[in-house]
């Protein structure tokens, strides 16, 4: 039963074949069995979990469910949770008890979605192997000595493992796709605007969104119909029809055109991704689309302009941390400078540290213009690339990563090869496009992610692409070993 | 870009960060790296280039002006390190 996708538990739910508090029940014994080993979860919350479970079956007997009535389901503790910790990964924020809910939780809660707990991930989603967590390294369910990808890690692992059906993850710069590629599993980031990031705790606020992360194209699109829709709340939200993504899952890809970024198959690829992604092509061909080879010729400049402008953001967004308000607080402080000082560098990790430092430096004063505004002038000509593509493709088709993961510890020392990690994920959230990752095959056990990326609220047609990809193939159906 | 200790103190006094002297030492071999690698932004000629801020053309949407907030006063101090009648404690400020 814990190896079924959402679609299938809710048709159990549907039919009565199980309850939502055994379904409950049996994924927090999961849990419990499995997450010593992963670390896939910083809070477990299973007392409320029985609760809603309960509430949802009582709103299933009375005929109020929606499909994702009962289901269990796990947010990444960057979403704040009323009454539950929220720590986004950081000591600052280890005893910090949210006073509301995020949007999205909202959502979740209002279509009785069971909430299993809280996901580990990188400090405030800042990394890309889930290493430099307060609360520990998770492991990749594939192979135990290899990172599970980051920020969203937690969420991943936990996904693969099936200890949760689903779980919401963010993305900045790859931090749903990477991981998702990483432990084979299924994840969208949506346009930029589709999801509400109120109480989603900021980290570059021009490039945050949140998405769902599951184990197939067609459970993405349950979850991202709860999730997506304008929110009075958050300014920055769209304002724009959110169509039934399930709906569109089953359309012919018969004259879909999928352009192939010449960039992206160049330098630094591993050679068996290249063979695997070949024959995600021929498969695509298969189903009818066609393929034309495209050109995001300052793709390369994407990693560059993202390490100035998302430190730059982050550096005035965890300018709140200040020990005075919520979250962590230093020891008998002398002076407010000593609070101020003493609270933020006992409270944040070295790459939280390392970002704050180069946004204060990028937009402090005489080298504005030099990183910021460059940055700036960078991200139009990244956005220009792809609109220009999207006058002649669909889609765009890319491996998620250059390589499978790598082992724990392998990149902690050196960061700008973790930045590199993120090659092919950070220009779609430059130009706010949506983009998703699902599983492409193996190598060496591990899995490999396949990038689509769409136009502008196209994760409809991204979804049906991913859909019927996964009706002709099975990587998306296979299991760790020991899970 | 090569950054000096003293660049790094700087910076790190404007983050609002202490850093201790071995700190130091790795933080500016670190952050000279990444200004170094994020350089290659200065090979793309972005002469004739607007700035985007964001990637959507959007403006900040309007609303009634009416009340939608509560007062939540309590619910925030409650999680607060230090309060007292409905004030948030800091160190002294001003010499009294």
């Amino acid at each position: 039963m814990a190896h079924k996708t959402i679609a299938q538990l809710s048709n159990e739910l549907q039919t009565k074949k199980i309850s939502s508090v055994e379904l409950t029940q049996l994924f927090l014994d999961r849990i419990k069995r499995f997450d010593k080993q992963l670390n896939s979860f910083i809070t477990v919350t299973e007392e409320q979990a029985l609760s809603d479970a309960k509430k949802a079956d009582e709103e299933r007997s009375k005929g109020n469910a929606h499909p994702l009535t009962g289901i269990p389901f796990a947010q990444k503790d960057i979403f704040c949770t009323k009454d539950i910790k929220t720590s986004c990964g950081s000591k600052i924020l280890d005893n910090f008890i949210s006073p509301y809910d995020a949007t999205v939780v909202t959502r979740f809660k209002e279509s009785n979605t069971v909430l299993l707990g809280k996901t580990n991930m990188d400090e405030f989603a800042m990394g890309s192997s889930n290493e430099t967590s307060f609360y520990g390294t998770v492991k990749n369910p594939w192979d135990l000595e290899r990172v599970p990808g980051g920020s969203s890690g937690g969420s991943a692992a936990a996904v693969a493992a099936y200890l949760t059906p689903g779980a919401t993850g963010t993305d900045t710069g790859g931090s749903i796709r990477q991981p998702a590629g990483f432990c084979g599993i299924s994840g969208i980031k949506p346009t930029y605007g589709r999801v509400s990031r109120y109480g989603m705790i900021a980290f570059a606020s021009s490039l945050d969104q949140g998405g769902p992360m599951a184990r197939s194209a067609e459970d993405l699109a349950l979850l991202l119909n709860v999730m997506a829709g304008v929110d009075e709340k958050d300014s920055t939200s769209i304002d724009k029809p959110v169509p039934d993504y399930t709906q569109t899952l089953n359309n012919s890809l018969n004259g879909l055109r999928i352009g192939l970024p010449k960039e992206f198959f160049e330098s630094g690829l591993d050679n068996e991704i290249a063979t695997l992604i070949q024959s995600a092509i021929q498969e695509f061909k298969k189903l009818g689309a066609t393929i034309h080879e495209i050109t995001l010729p300052n793709s390369g400049l994407s990693i560059p302009a993202y390490y100035v402008i998302a430190p730059a953001e982050c550096s005035s967004n965890l300018a709140r941390y200040d020990g005075v308000r919520f979250g962590y607080r230093c020891n008998e402080p002398k002076d407010l400078e000593d609070l101020y000082k003493r609270s933020r560098s006992e409270g944040f990790g070295n790459e939280v540290k390392r970002r704050i430092m180069i946004g204060t430096y990028a937009l402090s004063a005489g080298y504005y213009d030099t990183y910021y505004l460059k940055a700036q002038k960078i991200r139009g000509l990244i956005r220009q690339d792809f609109v220009d593509a999207f006058k002649n493709v669909d889609i765009i088709l890319s491996p998620t990563s250059p390589t499978t993961a790598f082992k724990l510890g392998e990149k902690t020392s050196d960061p700008i090869s973790m930045y590199l990690s993120d090659m092919y994920t950070i220009a779609v959230n430059l130009a706010g496009l949506p983009g998703l990752s699902i599983p492409a095959g193996f190598i060496k056990n591990l899995p490999v992610g396949l990038q689509l990326v769409g136009n502008f609220f196209d994760e409809a047609r991204l979804l049906n692409a991913a859909h019927q990809y996964q009706q002709v193939t099975d990587w998306h159906t296979r299991t760790p070993e020991g899970f | 870009m090569s950054l000096t200790t003293t660049d790094v103190k700087k910076i790190a006094h404007l983050a609002r960060l202490n850093l201790s002297d071995e700190d130091l030492v790795t933080y500016t071999a670190q952050l000279s790296n990444i200004l170094n690698f994020v350089e290659q932004m200065s090979q793309a000629n972005t002469d004739s280039i607007e700035p985007i801020a964001h990637s959507l053309e959007l403006s900040q949407p309007l609303r009634p002006d009416v009340v939608t907030e509560m007062n939540e006063r309590k619910e925030f101090q409650a999680i607060a390190p230090q309060v007292e009648a409905g004030l948030y404690l800091v160190p002294q400020v001003i010499e009294g």
